[in-house]
């Protein structure tokens, strides 16, 4: 059997949340999902790394949440929509993680999207990313 | 008989539900998308729906990643406001249509559609959004809610076809009901836009609207439209268009363009809108 051939690796800047990915970042997603309940949003906040101990994270999945390295934490198997909580427990917006992964200040990112947002000119693969 | 009489388009940006619920609509980054749905309440309310069914993507609030089902009918009779991280959303709990939705998921099953029964779920601003936009901020949502989740967020989604086949199913479920009930259905997300990875930000409005082209003028091409398409051209979560084409395959073959609205942008994400009338509901207005 041949396996899935993934046309959409060659997005550039994208890590696309698939099966693989989903079991590989089961441990961060369910952490991220527990955040959902503000008292467990109190209780990671009193002692990040003693409460990520309950969801058998890898050494580094916990590196990347504990400093907030969210494009890792997307490459290691978590999902927009779930890393979010915690961004959310840190007061943080959607645009203002956004601005994070992308390298940029909020101010950056924000005037980028008024000016109508990232043209996916030069953004369509991998090789006319690097240009 | 119950009939579907239109079908509404809208994105569900999140940060639009917080612009409303913490009195930044007068703001004039907000004053611009707001005014987009001046009309689109007034025709709501002329049209006084019995049920909106909401065709909408649940973004890890009901389901985890412990059970990912891929259409979700909401069978309950209300469904709360979920608390997203940010507390709920002060808007009124959502009343279902218990008979209506249990006639459509028996219906569509039996139409060969596998879809999942869900009697417990809270929704989040993909269904709520929406709501706000075409209702205002009432103290109870005018009509019932029957929510449909799809997923879009763990890869792959179901394919554009078949989200439309689905539509088409749901219109002959419909249609097949003995109630007298006005049904007006609603496809929701999009457009572009990403709001993951270095990647973040982007927005194609050459291909936002040449979909909103198709909505209207030519839904068998946009059907075709592969994934990777969406995810190359209108970023990562532009893919949640794909429930538009729920929505377009339960009305009829040809449809009216009642109003169109689309801007750049609210937070990260193009916002665009259409209302589709049936025939049907198009001669009556005439």
């Amino acid at each position: 059997m041949q396996p899935i051939e993934k046309e959409y690796s060659d997005i550039p800047g994208t890590t696309v949340f698939d099966a693989d990915q989903s079991r590989k970042g089961y441990g961060i997603n369910m952490f991220c999902m527990s955040l959902l309940k503000d008292v467990n949003r109190k209780a990671f906040k009193a002692d990040e790394a003693g409460y990520l101990k309950a969801f058998n994270l890898t050494p580094e999945q916990t590196d990347a949440v504990l400093k907030r390295e969210w494009n890792r934490m997307l490459e290691l198997g978590g999902n927009i929509y779930f890393t979010a909580k915690l961004g959310a427990t840190d007061g943080l917006s959607f645009q203002q993680m956004a601005a994070k992964m992308t390298g940029s200040t909020q101010q950056e990112y924000a005037d980028m999207m008024l000016a109508g947002g990232r043209s996916p000119n030069g953004a369509r693969t991998k090789s006319e990313w690097k240009k | 008989m119950a009939r579907i009489v239109a079908g509404v388009a809208t994105s569900h940006v999140p940060a639009i539900g917080a612009a409303l619920d913490n009195g930044k609509t007068q703001e004039p980054y907000w004053q611009r998308v707001f005014a987009g749905y001046e009309e689109s309440k007034k025709w709501i309310a002329e049209v006084k729906p019995d049920v909106c069914i909401v065709v909408f993507n649940d973004h890890a609030t009901a389901f985890s990643v412990d059970i990912v089902p891929t259409f979700a009918l909401g069978c309950a009779a209300e469904f709360a406001p979920a608390d997203e991280g940010w507390g709920p959303r002060p808007v009124p709990t959502v009343h279902g249509h218990p008979e209506l939705a249990a006639h459509i998921a028996q219906s569509v099953i039996l139409d060969e559609f596998d879809l999942t029964i869900v009697n417990n779920m809270e929704v989040d601003h993909g269904l709520t959004v929406p709501l706000s936009l075409m209702f205002g901020q009432p103290e109870e949502w005018p009509c019932k809610i029957i929510p449909l989740a799809v997923n879009v967020v763990l890869f792959p989604p179901p394919t554009g076809k078949r989200c439309f086949d689905l539509g088409a199913a749901i219109r002959r479920a419909v249609d097949s009901y003995p109630e007298d009930l006005k049904v007006v259905i609603f496809g929701t997300g999009g457009m572009s836009h990403q709001i993951s990875g270095p990647r973040a930000g982007l927005i194609n409005s050459d291909f936002d609207k040449a979909f909103l082209d198709g909505m209207s003028h030519d839904p068998q091409k946009i059907i075709k439209l592969k994934h990777v398409e969406y995810m190359r051209e209108a970023g990562a979560e532009g893919i949640e268009m794909v429930m538009w084409l729920v929505m377009r395959g339960a009305l009829d073959e040809h449809v009216h363009e009642r109003y169109r609205f689309y801007t750049v942008p609210a937070s990260n994400t193009a916002v665009g809108h259409l209302i589709l009338e049936n025939e049907g509901l198009a001669a009556a207005a005439e």
